[in-house]
């Protein structure tokens, strides 16, 4: 079956439109993209059918596409002019992979007051009924990350972000009925229209300098990777006008994965949201960015600077948000009582490491597998997806049920207390995530912050490692608190803890446990793979002629 | 499967057969578990070549992570393989002394006390340094579990304390070696983390790279021994956890961090080392003296015995790093007698407890009197740790001290070796002995002997007493039952053995001693070479082991 699709599409139909049209060649590299999309519409139409089965098919749909679209980009051709290749596919299937244990981990989110009102008898009301936009909301946000992935332009780039960012906002304010997720969705969308107003004036900066908003092109037709190649061949380093737009864009993208000083809105965010959905924003934004930073880095590529590795203002620029976003989010989670805004700290946390990858960036291609940064960063996104959506799907598949408040989220620390005794698989499944977070071996988070060392110290970062090093030591006091309170802790006299009534969610939560374990030993073929998506082929520099007629260093732009 | 693989897997299959049998099953298969471990120990002394102690023997390996040159390489040497003995005989020894004390949660207790056994031992197998950290960190989980649920009042504080300075430390060291295998993977194209090659990358580089990668080792491993000042966190954790808690963590999980800068500090960085041996000494010392001090004024006798630890181990450290055999063979040795005398006396100190509940020496006195067996063991045990001569303490301590006087070339006659240490490195230590037997001969001065003193609410020692409030404790004799004489009598035939007849166990520590400080000697001599890329091998001169034999006696 998975041929016939991919016969069907990958071969005769874009081949068919690439003929048409130049603009319908770039379909053939989008094949997922284009299943997700598909089936947001389909969610958006069963979504709102008055038959409950029908209604419920939505999720369904929702967990094969992403199937599809995962198995469709093992297939995938991708751009010639890519300078990461392997990154295209790479990224998807995890995306995929993710997405789908996302999709298990927000099911009965919405709507759960409404659908229960109809099974008591009330009529089905199309316009109250919110199912179907909430899986479209999803999926578009997965086909915009997948898009970012894909992207080869400014503008093209910019739309993936926004793509992935603006159903999120709505996925908050409707994620709970208390106003509190309201007031989330307000702050995130205001603060996130912040951070794209950023990154899209370093955008502009960046076509200011080079003239073109394509990213990735060829010696032919140059693109920004070119462009500033050819700049750094010519004078040895990079205009100002390049420099700036470059660094104002990650701040800008510093937003999407939570980063110093771009994070203050997270605690609040995934605190005012449903758990089920700040796991969900605890992976998919970050991804995105993270992929955005390795395409904005690796325009002017990790070879720019005399001794290997990013050009030195923006090396030290991501360096300081590295550590400082570590900092940040370790210690501030150290003082946290509700959990969830722990696990909000401890993602801006994980963001300054997933950043340490991207400072050391991918080796030479003769350098042994455990040198390539890029490499480390991937596997760590893949460690951290897994372990840190284990943390947040225990969370959401367990509710606290008093008379006055039925259904209500646990999100402190009482709450977690004797959850082995009570929940027994629920509770083994919070302390594996939270001590693989902490990276405590054998766990696959102790392998991802090793394979971070390892590279980080071989580029010569070794003050970034000790801050590192530091950092996880702190980390571990709230992880261990975490991992503790279920197991040490009796039950406090409280509400009971029941189940939330979908069992997909702990499905989730035990797979993403599982997976912390039982990844481990498939570890090196994991590594591996984060190696070959990270092969960086650097930008050939344009021909002097195709660059555009501006000075090469403009004087820098008064913001 | 080679035996090594073996009883790493006992240990592991037993706690997954207690974490799913039957609540009243636990102790039963905690104990099978041990046992086997008791014979897999025997085979394995069998089996080792004592004689050929210094080669890595009964090697495993089998790959991890290929990029990352990481794998479960096994291997043991003669101060490993005796380790390991101690190990696999505390352990029954542990599960036993556990028996009426703990009555809650019996099968989480004995399921991590089991896997903790395991992790010890691939401490002392690892040839390869990350299945070594893996296993290094792995012990803070069970160790964690077993303070913090089953210990005394203020167990939260104390597990997590221990664990909070365990984590940072390694934490650094991990980033040392990994340094170290960036630097071998540097020049060899490949990366690897086997011991051996990571051993001579480390020793050629120069001396201020080695002295940070000695500071980054030591930050991870001298939390662990503990050496002042990093110590804080030890009298807390033993003052709080369960009997057989104390006696794992005074018996093996220190030697844990001796063991672990013994076979990777003192071999890997041997200039810095050399260059920085006299300063680690003294610190070694100001713990000696520190904690002896700190004993003196304690009037809790757990506390007591756990300061205890910090000054012994101050002794141990100050062997090793005198730099030569003799003092190299009374370090390990030490680790060896520490892990028995000391535990016992954590054992004998829970017994009390058990029937008192309370440590505290105003409440305690005279016990002689009413537990005459208990007296026996208490005061022989603290001969043991005082190092009375012809007990175990003595031998080991004696050969720490010697080994820090003679260290140190030209500054003496005869007998001197190549070292940076000397005569008043020792004599001031050797003060540590006196105050040594001053705060613990007070300690059981007044818990044995003197007038009877028992706390109040407790004057009537009746198991059949209506009014017992502890109502488990019934099964408890006044003086000590047979089970608990069981536990305590191999301990005590083990302390005799070692003061009276130590040779064989010095013969055969004595060439592995000779390898692991032979970069180092080798750098004594001949000061002028640089980077010491020159060690073509681990032998040592046969004269220089015979020559300090007598060291022993």
């Amino acid at each position: 079956m998975i041929d016939l699709l991919h016969t069907a599409l990958a071969a005769d139909l874009p081949a068919a439109l690439a003929a048409a049209s130049p603009m319908a060649e770039k379909l053939r590299y989008l094949i997922p993209e284009i299943i997700l999309f598909t089936a947001t519409f389909a969610v958006l139409v069963t979504g709102l059918s008055p038959s409950a089965s029908i209604r419920r098919l939505s999720a369904a749909i929702s967990a094969l596409a992403l199937i599809a679209a995962g198995l469709a980009a093992l297939n995938t051709p991708t751009p010639p002019t890519a300078l990461l290749p392997n990154l295209i596919p790479f990224s998807k299937v995890l995306i995929a992979a993710v997405g789908l244990l996302l999709v298990l981990l927000v099911a009965g989110t919405v709507d759960r007051d409404f659908e229960s009102a109809i099974d008591r008898g009330t009529p089905f009301d199309a316009i109250r009924a919110t199912r179907g936009e909430f899986y479209a909301f999803i999926l578009f946000s997965l086909t915009g990350l997948m898009l970012c992935a894909t992207a080869d332009d400014l503008i093209w780039l910019f739309l993936a972000l926004e793509l992935t960012s603006l159903p999120t906002y709505v996925m908050v304010s409707i994620s709970t009925a208390r106003t509190r997720s309201q007031e989330a969705g307000i702050k995130y969308f205001f603060l996130g229209a912040l951070g794209a107003a950023f990154f899209l004036y370093g955008f502009t900066l960046l076509y200011g300098a080079t003239g073109t908003t394509l990213l990735f092109g060829n010696a032919d037709v140059p693109g920004i990777a070119q462009i500033l190649a050819a700049q750094l061949a010519q004078n040895g380093q990079l205009g100002a006008l390049a420099l700036t737009g470059l660094v104002i864009s990650m701040v800008g993208v510093g937003f999407k994965i939570a980063a110093v000083p771009m994070h203050f809105y997270t605690p609040d965010v995934y605190e005012g949201a449903a758990s089920s959905v700040s796991g969900y924003l605890a992976f998919v934004p970050k991804a995105a960015g993270i992929i955005t930073l390795i395409l904005l880095a690796s325009t002017v590529g990790w070879t720019a600077s005399a001794a290997g590795g990013l050009p030195e203002p923006i090396r030290v620029f991501l360096w300081v948000v590295a550590a400082m976003t570590m900092t940040v989010g370790n210690v501030l989670a150290l003082l946290q009582s509700n959990v969830k805004r722990v696990l909000a700290y401890s993602s801006i946390a994980h963001s300054g490491y997933l950043l340490v990858g991207i400072i050391t960036g991918p080796a030479s291609a003769d350098a042994p597998v455990s040198q390539n940064g890029l490499a480390a960063s991937l596997f760590y996104l893949l460690c951290y997806g897994f372990m840190n959506l284990g943390a947040f799907a225990v969370l959401a598949s367990l509710e606290r049920s008093s008379r006055r408040a039925p259904g209500e989220e646990i999100e402190t620390f009482d709450d977690l207390k004797g959850l082995c005794s009570t929940h027994p698989l629920q509770g083994w499944a919070m302390i594996l995530c939270a001590l693989s977070l902490a990276g405590l071996p054998p766990l696959l988070g102790f392998w991802g912050k090793l394979y971070l060392f390892t590279s980080a110290i071989a580029a010569g970062e070794i003050l970034l490692v000790i801050v590192m090093g530091l950092n996880s030591a702190i980390a571990l006091y709230y992880y261990l608190r975490l991992a503790a309170t279920p197991f040490m802790e009796r039950a406090s006299g409280g509400a009971a803890l029941t189940y939330t009534p979908s069992p997909t969610r702990r499905l989730a939560a035990l797979l993403s446990a599982a997976s912390v374990v039982l990844l481990v030993p498939f570890t090196w073929w994991l590594i591996r793979e984060s190696d070959r998506a990270a092969e960086f082929r650097p930008a050939q520099p344009a021909r002097a002629a195709l660059i555009a007629p501006l000075p090469a260093s403009a004087p820098p732009a008064a913001p | 499967m080679s035996i090594l693989t073996l009883m790493l897997l006992v240990p592991i299959a037993g706690a997954f057969a207690i974490a799913f049998a039957a609540p009243a099953r636990a102790y039963a298969i905690a104990c099978i578990s041990s046992a086997v471990g008791v014979i897999l120990g025997v085979l394995f002394a069998f089996q080792f070549e004592w004689t050929t102690g210094a080669t890595p023997q009964l090697g495993t390996f089998i790959p991890l992570l290929p990029d990352f040159g990481i794998s479960i390489r096994l291997g043991v040497d003669s101060v490993a393989a005796w380790l390991i003995v101690l190990t696999q005989a505390l352990q029954p020894l542990c599960v036993v002394g556990s028996r009426t004390a703990i009555t809650e949660r019996t099968r989480t207790y004995y399921a991590w006390l089991t896997i903790l056994q395991s992790a010890m031992l691939g401490v002392f197998m690892a040839h390869d340094l990350i299945f070594f950290y893996v296993c290094f960190e792995f012990t803070l989980i069970p160790m964690y579990v077993l303070i913090s649920l089953y210990g005394s009042t203020n167990r939260k504080a104390a597990a997590t304390k221990f664990f909070l300075y365990t984590f940072t430390g390694s934490i650094i060291a991990l980033a040392g070696l990994v340094y170290v295998a960036s630097v071998a993977a540097a020049q060899s194209g490949q990366w690897t983390f086997a011991l051996d090659q990571l051993q001579q990358t480390a020793r050629s580089l120069p001396l201020r790279e080695q002295t940070w990668v000695l500071l980054a080792l030591l930050a991870g491993f001298a939390v662990k021994v503990p050496l002042f000042p990093l110590h804080t966190w030890l009298p807390l954790a033993h003052t709080e956890a369960p009997t057989a808690g104390s006696v794992i963590l005074a018996g093996v999980l220190l030697k844990l961090g001796t063991y672990a800068i013994f076979r990777f500090v003192i071999p890997f960085v041997p200039a810095a080392v050399v260059e920085h041996a006299d300063t680690i000494a003294i610190i070694c010392i100001v713990g000696i003296l520190y904690g002896g001090l700190i004993c003196w004024v304690q009037r809790d006798v757990k506390k007591l015995v756990a300061y205890s630890s910090v000054a012994h181990l101050g002794f141990c450290m100050l062997g090793m790093f005198a730099l030569n055999i003799v003092g190299g063979v009374g370090s390990v040795l030490y680790m060896i007698n520490h892990g028995l005398s000391t535990g016992a006396l954590f054992f004998c100190i829970g017994m009390i407890y058990e029937r008192y509940h309370t440590r505290s020496l105003e409440e305690l006195g005279g016990l002689a009197a009413r537990m005459p067996v208990w007296a026996f063991f208490m005061v022989f045990f603290t001969m043991a740790s005082v190092g009375l001569p012809g007990l175990n303490g003595f031998v080991s301590e004696f050969m720490c001290l010697l080994g820090a006087f003679q260290s140190g070339a030209g500054r003496i006659g005869a007998g001197a070796t190549h070292g940076t240490l000397g005569p008043w490195y020792a004599a001031v230590a050797g003060v540590g002995m006196i105050v040594a037997a001053i705060y613990l001969l007070f300690m059981v001065g007044r818990v044995v002997f003197g007038p009877l003193k028992e706390p109040a609410g407790h004057a009537s020692h009746d198991p059949h007493h209506p009014n017992d409030q502890h109502a488990h404790h019934g099964p408890l004799p006044t003086d000590l039952s047979t089970r608990e004489i069981a536990v305590l009598a191999p301990l005590a035939l083990a302390c005799i053995i070692l003061g009276v007849y130590p040779t064989p166990v010095i013969r055969s520590l004595e060439p592995s001693v000779g390898v692991a400080i032979a970069p180092a000697v080798e750098l004594l001599k001949n000061p002028a070479s640089p980077g010491a890329t020159s060690m073509s091998g681990p032998e040592v001169p046969a004269a220089t082991i015979v020559a300090h034999e007598g060291g022993a006696q």
